[in-house]
């Protein structure tokens, strides 16, 4: 598979979950465990450019597919989605925060100007210190940014 | 319900809420704030002017954070106030977690736990005050806690930016041959403006840092402020959108295993046996780890350990407490209030014998266990080296937990290392040795190795220091003018406080008075002129802790419910009668008048919405809250709150609303959601799909109101909580036309 943009080669548990092949094998520990059940969305990444929850995701099921993490994110500079997010001052304690930005950073692919309804049904990863009215408010300044950047 | 007059054991004087700081910090001299630049350890290029901070020959300034990052934004709010005095430019601000020292130590949060009025002069509470600053001192409690941060670093941290500042000057004023009087500071250059030379702090911090500090430099006035009251950008963002911030579950080094644990379900059980054989060609597997009450297993990484768990076959013996459960914990409660047996903690006029024989309003209220569920999974690494341990876990009191583990491992405190990297969520449950000792017992097994133990989140939830159900009854009268008479208020809860004493101090006597069971019920600003306020303790066989907010978490509810219910009695508005019960309170009442006029409190809604009011004070801070709810089909919408606090001095208000924000989803996911139920003695709720969080399209808008009423700093972490879920359930208690009484607020379908 790849990830960010690297072409790695692995010899593990088919069955292990993408999440603890990135963070115990890979060490890339941006993507975190929050429930492992799928539920809270921590462990968002990119598969093929979409959101993907990765805790119960045999990593058999991703090989030979392009993976991005969030620190595969920005390239050269940073994406759109984290612009907005220090604009808008988002994370708290930051726990959830990663999976929040790839799961907001997908939905933009999808829909580069979603509407409020599109967030509600989309970002439904969890966040315990409750930044979610920031969140709404950076994908929409994300979505101005990448429209003034197209210009 | 009954009402038993009680035996009144102890009397608290004074209130149990307020700040405490001046107070606090009145007992120290300048000096004893700046404490040794020794300290703070520094690295090339860099020297310390004072325990609180370093400068580099770049100018960059290294500010020591003697509190843990959990969110609440403590990495920018508190090396704002060294860097407004040092005169420096905030890009040139770095932070570091700071060691553990007595110059750290939380005074403010000693202070406040000692049961008296901060404002009460007379001898015993101030011999108390003094005794718990000083003892705070001595063991150095770096608690981050109790909404404290702001509050205890004001003045240790502005002094320790004047003083290196003074220093500067000085060093400057030498190499220039010019009185220190003729020189200025601006973005960390000295300038002597007669001759047009300047010289940048970096240039400057090793000559300075030989000089003398003048301890009782001046601080200043607030109207000279560049930087405190302005938003100014939180410096762990930039890492925390990158994934580059590191939190203890992060934790890595090339020999590390991880482990995985599984408790005994039912509190106060213990392992009976352990049958492993289908783990034997399990891969990765290093250590089946057998402890009194719970079986480990330790891997090379966190999925086969978590497999390898999985497949042991475990018999738990379920011990004395297997019978408890939820409803068998409430009838306990129940029981305590009507045996009687209380401790007073606010007693004014006679409000027993104006309510005997008399008809009075009643109501009973109730709220269940609360799990906290911080996003990062309960987790600590140790390695154990000869003499020498080091434990890494994101905590809020790494002295203490530096004691627990130098007892547990009969080794001298100074010889236990305790690394704190940032908290993926703390609310009080990061406070707790419990995880630090299962880790010890672990890595003990595996000398020399760094094991890292994971919670599960199903351990996590069912392993948890809960925030404690709580009964409580109100009885009381109004007079002629529907204005509240009488008033006696009894609780009845597990000690918060005592239950945490108790597992940090096995030794401790127990059993007295605990502000944490009625702060927020005890002295209300509301002029009542007989009140009592009770609490009788009752015994928890599940651990419980401090939860965002702690006693008010419950107090606020049960008061604030039970206003709207006296309101409606005297056929009064509810805002209007709090403000007629605040006329001595002029910060109250503005924040309430603000409140009624910035949410339109009395324009009309659309059909099947309604406003609920709640003002809670609590850790030095004022809160008001108007939510805006509807109901359809049983299903409780919350559209809008409006929030408006008086904190004092605001020291950056874009942390101030992100933390109301933050308090508010918190209370509001209690009100709406929060139960963890106990059966068999044992938790029900094992995950996020059965133990619910407030999401993102269920989320209201939040307006936040911040006043700079100029009072000494309140704590802003948790006084955002309290209000939320009596605003919501006066609200909904309109829609149904029933009151609301019980968390998590339940609708019946038809209504």
């Amino acid at each position: 598979m790849t990830v960010n943009g690297d072409a790695v080669t692995l010899e593990v548990d088919p069955d292990m979950p993408l999440l603890w092949v990135l963070r115990d094998v890979l060490g890339l520990t941006g993507t975190k465990f929050g429930c492992g059940v799928a539920a809270c969305g921590a462990c968002t990444v990119h598969v093929g450019g979409r959101a993907v929850r990765t805790c119960k995701l045999p990593v058999a099921v991703v090989a030979g597919k392009s993976i991005t993490t969030i620190e595969g994110l920005a390239r050269k500079r940073l994406h759109p989605i984290q612009q907005a997010w220090i604009t808008e001052q988002v994370p708290q304690c930051g726990y959830c925060q990663s999976g929040m930005i790839m799961a907001a950073a997908a939905l933009l692919n999808e829909k580069p100007s979603p509407s409020d309804e599109d967030i509600d049904r989309t970002m439904t990863n969890i966040c315990r210190c409750g930044t979610y009215q920031r969140v709404r408010r950076a994908i929409h300044r994300a979505t101005t940014m990448a429209n003034q950047q197209d210009q | 319900m009954s009402f038993s007059p009680g035996r009144r054991r102890f009397l608290l004087t004074g209130a149990l809420v307020g700040g405490g700081l001046l107070v606090g910090y009145g007992l120290f001299k300048p000096r004893d704030l700046l404490g040794d630049p020794d300290v703070f350890p520094v690295g090339e290029g860099e020297v310390a002017l004072n325990a609180w901070l370093k400068i580099g020959g770049d100018g960059v300034v290294t500010v020591a954070v003697p509190r843990a990052e959990m969110g609440q934004g403590v990495y920018t709010s508190l090396p704002m106030l060294v860097a407004e005095e040092l005169d420096v430019a905030w890009s040139a601000i770095r932070v570091e977690q700071a060691p553990i020292d007595s110059v750290y130590g939380n005074i403010v949060v000693m202070i406040n736990s000692a049961p008296f009025d901060p404002n009460d002069k007379s001898w015993l509470p101030s011999t108390a005050r003094w005794t718990f600053a000083r003892v705070g001192r001595m063991l150095a409690v770096q608690i981050t806690g109790g909404s404290t941060s702001v509050r205890d670093a004001w003045l240790p941290m502005r002094t320790a930016g004047a003083a290196a500042r003074d220093m500067l000057v000085r060093a400057a004023a030498a190499r220039l041959e010019v009185h220190p009087n003729d020189l200025d500071t601006e973005e960390g250059v000295v300038t002597h403006a007669a001759t047009g030379r300047s010289l940048t702090y970096g240039a400057l911090a090793i000559e300075a840092a030989r000089l003398d500090p003048v301890p009782d430099v001046a601080l200043k006035p607030g109207p000279d402020f560049r930087l405190l009251g302005k938003p100014v950008p939180r410096t762990d963002v930039p890492a925390k959108v990158v994934g580059g911030a590191e939190f203890g579950i992060d934790f890595t080094t090339d020999d590390l295993l991880v482990a995985a644990v599984k408790t005994s379900p039912v509190f106060g059980g213990s392992l009976v046996k352990v049958d492993a054989h289908k783990t034997e060609s399990m891969p990765g597997l290093v250590e089946i780890v057998e402890l009194e009450d719970a079986v480990a297993v330790v891997a090379d990484n966190y999925w086969h350990a978590q497999q390898a768990l999985d497949a042991l076959e475990i018999e738990f013996a379920p011990g004395p407490h297997a019978a408890v459960s939820s409803s068998s914990m409430l009838e306990a409660f129940e029981q305590a209030l009507d045996d009687g047996d209380f401790f007073t903690y606010e007693s004014k006029g006679d409000a027993v014998e104006q309510l005997t024989g008399k008809d009075a309003i009643v109501a009973e209220y109730r709220v269940p266990l609360l799990a906290h569920a911080c996003m990062e999974p309960m987790n600590c690494s140790v390695r154990i080296t000869g003499d020498r341990a080091d434990i890494w876990q994101g905590n809020q009191a790494p002295d203490l937990l530096r004691m627990i583990a130098a007892r547990r491992l009969d080794l001298p405190a100074e010889d236990v290392h305790i690394h704190t990297p940032l908290l993926g969520g703390g609310f009080g449950r990061r406070g707790e040795p419990d995880v630090m000792l299962r880790a010890i017992s672990i890595a003990q097994r595996l000398p020399g190795i760094s094991v890292k133990l994971v919670y599960s989140r199903e351990e996590d939830i069912q392993h948890d220091t809960y925030r404690p159900p709580a009964l409580s009854r109100f009885r009381a009268r109004l007079d002629d003018d529907g204005r509240i008479l009488a008033w006696h208020n009894q609780i009845a809860s597990p000690s918060v406080g005592q239950a945490v004493l108790g597992r940090a101090f096995p030794n401790l006597p127990l059993g007295g008075p605990d502000r944490t069971n009625a702060e927020g019920a005890a002295f209300l600003s509301y002029a009542t002129p007989h009140r009592l306020v009770e609490h009788t303790a009752v015994e928890s066989h599940v651990p419980i802790g401090f939860w965002r907010s702690v006693g008010n978490s419950f107090n606020a509810f049960f008061t604030e419910c039970f206003m709207d219910e006296l309101a409606a009695a005297a056929g009064a508005d509810p805002i209007d009668f709090r403000l007629s019960h605040l006329e001595n309170h002029p910060r109250e009442t503005r924040v309430l008048k603000l409140l009624r006029d910035s949410a339109g409190w009395s324009e009309a809604l659309g059909a099947g919405h309604a406003r609920g009011v709640a003002l809670h004070e609590s850790f030095g801070s004022i809160v008001g809250q108007i939510a805006e709810v509807s109901l359809d089909k049983g299903q409780i919408r919350v559209h809008r709150v409006v929030c408006v606090i008086d904190c004092g001095r605001v020291v950056n208000p874009d942390i101030v609303i992100a933390q109301m924000e933050s308090g508010i989803v918190f209370g509001l996911t209690a009100a709406l959601y929060g139960e963890v139920r106990v059966e068999g003695g044992r938790i029900m709720q094992w995950n996020f799909p059965d133990y619910r969080m407030l999401s993102l399209k269920e989320m209201p808008r939040i307006e936040t109101h911040v006043i700079e009423s100029g009072a000494e700093p309140g704590g802003v972490g948790e006084p955002g909580t309290p209000p939320i879920a009596p605003a919501v359930a006066n609200a909904v208690s309109i829609l149904t036309d029933k009151r609301i009484n019980s968390l998590p607020i339940r609708v019946a379908a038809a209504t």
